[in-house]
């Protein structure tokens, strides 16, 4: 029998998820943790890597500028390359503050 | 001097007023400098085209009159960079004139009052260009060409630390700056007085947006931070909030696309090695800051271009057939713009909420729509009266999209407002390039003036 793998969402385990402008060309995301415990899980878990992510938001890795663990702040980071500069007219998100909502629902496994 | 203690009320003054409370507690621990950054990119490129704020003027003098008071009651400068949100030459002269307002208002005694502008102008950048000049791009932009440069409405050029540095060598005690980098108000003071740039600059990095370095979140409260020869400390006024480790090493990533490093004029700080620790309650200490001089002097521009005059509609459906066939109903919208004025010389564009409204092509969940959607149609064209109509076609043509199975014959759409409004002008950035300059001051003209009677 097969034993389903438990799971908890990376809201539950995030002390901050949040996205904004880097420059008129790029948004950056960071997931920011309290602790290094709960990092360090996610990190291992590989949930929350280039590849999720070019997944979850359906791009290509290219548009991926840049994807950094930063280990002092307990945070994993990543920049995508908009496709229009911010503002330009039909640009839904000025600031590129609400393009996070997708990290959310990321299923870490539980140890 | 062992060490200088800059506070910062407000990260982009003006956006949001600064918080009183936190003010004067940083105020009463008598600083050596009161500075605040006023500018963002953040804001499109509608403000820096139509040479504009979008920050109210209330709150631009607010707390400009707050941070004026308290610097010369303390008797120590007070430093504002990127005046106006765009720091373009308008918005430093209206920021310079708040300061004379503010001095007659408050009867304040004489005070020197410097101010430098950021505008490049666009003969000077075409001549250069001309001359052999390449005008780099940033994030994969190619070099900047003659038709984009003649597209663009108005160029600012981003300072560093020089012309603030220049203008505290004469004496200012108010420094009024154009565009410039957040960071660069507050590292200038600091090797004004002799304290290395990998400190300075790091201070600058962590003072920049005031609150947002501590915790818990809240911003446009004060922040302090104490700079010396090996070290930079940041504590935060705010009774319940804290400069932590997290918190700081946290705020080195925000607005950037990579935590290690932050590139300004002349350089770039390099933070791969910082070294964060908690020494009180309230306060983070912060070692192992690096500078490294950039091997050319290159400057970064930013401009905008003017796209068109814009309209906006607003649209409402409910019927799950019309949401199921949202596309055919814009397609049909766009077919009778198209009809009427071709395929180009317009921008249409339908932002569909409920759906994708907010993330486009990026939204994982674009198939499924809500039972309800509100779509926005901006027009934008070369006159008023054009795009007024390419709005209304496109508006209201939706209520007559032809859906072979629709139950409703009597409208697809919903209408709050049967009209269009217009809306700002649509701008696009033009410019986000460098600039190679011979002299670090050459973009950045200063002057000194006096205020007060």
């Amino acid at each position: 029998m097969r034993r389903a793998v438990k799971t908890q969402k990376l809201s539950e385990l995030a002390k901050t998820v949040r996205s904004k402008n880097a420059g008129v060309d790029l948004i950056t995301f960071d997931v920011i943790f309290s602790d290094a415990v709960a990092y360090d899980r996610v990190k291992k878990a590989r949930v929350l890597t280039r590849e999720t992510v070019a997944t979850l938001y359906g791009i290509a890795p290219e548009r991926i500028a840049d994807f950094v663990e930063f280990d002092p702040a307990n945070a994993i980071k990543f920049t995508i390359y908009r496709l229009k500069p911010s503002g330009s007219p039909g640009d839904p998100d000025i600031f590129g503050a609400q393009q996070y909502a997708p990290l959310l629902d990321i299923e870490v496994p539980v140890d | 001097m062992h060490s200088l203690r800059i506070i910062c009320p407000n990260g982009h003054l003006g956006f949001a007023p600064l918080r009183v409370e936190s003010f004067m507690f940083g105020v009463a621990t008598a600083p050596d400098y009161i500075a605040a950054d006023s500018g963002s990119d953040d804001v499109g490129p509608v403000p820096l085209g139509t040479d504009t704020s979008t920050s109210p003027l209330a709150w631009q003098t607010q707390d400009l009159e707050h941070m004026l008071l308290a610097s010369r009651r303390l008797g120590v400068p007070m430093i504002i960079g990127s005046s106006g949100d765009t720091g373009s030459n308008s918005r430093v002269d209206l920021y310079v004139q708040i300061i004379r307002d503010l001095a007659t208002k408050h009867r304040l005694n004489p005070f020197r009052l410097g101010y430098f502008y950021s505008e490049v102008d666009k003969v000077d950048l075409l001549r250069r260009m001309r001359a052999g000049e390449i005008v780099h791009g940033l994030e994969g932009h190619v070099a900047l060409t003659e038709a984009e440069l003649d597209a663009t409405e108005r160029i600012v050029a981003m300072a560093g630390v020089h012309p603030f540095i220049d203008l505290l060598r004469q004496g200012a005690d108010v420094i009024i700056g154009g565009r410039s980098s957040d960071s660069c108000v507050f590292a200038a003071p600091a090797i004004h007085h002799g304290f290395p740039e990998a400190q300075a600059y790091y201070m600058g990095k962590v003072l920049e947006c005031a609150s947002f370095c501590a915790e818990p979140y809240g911003g446009k409260e004060t922040v302090l931070g104490e700079v010396s020869a090996d070290d930079v400390r940041v504590t935060a006024m705010h009774p319940a909030q804290r400069c932590t480790v997290a918190s700081v090493a946290g705020h080195a990533m925000y607005e950037r696309s990579n935590p290690y490093f932050e590139h300004v004029a002349g350089g770039t700080l390099d933070m791969s090695d910082c070294f964060y620790e908690q020494v009180a309650e309230k306060t983070t200490r912060i070692t192992g800051a690096k500078f490294l001089p950039a091997p050319e002097f290159r400057v970064k521009l930013e401009g905008a271009g003017k796209v068109g005059e814009r309209y906006v509609g607003l649209v409402g459906i409910r019927d799950p057939y019309t949401i199921a066939h949202v596309d055919d109903v814009i397609g049909w919208a766009r077919q009778q713009v198209r009809e009427r004025f071709g395929d180009t010389g317009y921008e249409l564009h339908y932002i569909v909420y409920g759906r994708n409204g907010v993330m486009g092509d990026l939204e994982p969940l674009k198939h499924r729509p809500g039972h309800e959607l509100c779509i926005l149609v901006q027009a934008v064209a070369p006159t008023a009266a054009m795009a007024e109509e390419v709005c209304m076609i496109g508006t209201r043509q939706m209520f007559y999209a032809r859906l072979p199975d629709v139950k409703g014959s009597a409208g697809s759409v919903a209408f709050a407002l049967d009209e269009v409004l217009r809306a700002s002008p649509g701008y696009r950035w033009t410019v986000n390039h460098t600039l190679r300059c011979a002299h670090p001051l050459e973009l950045f003209p200063t002057h000194l003036t006096t205020a007060g009677q």
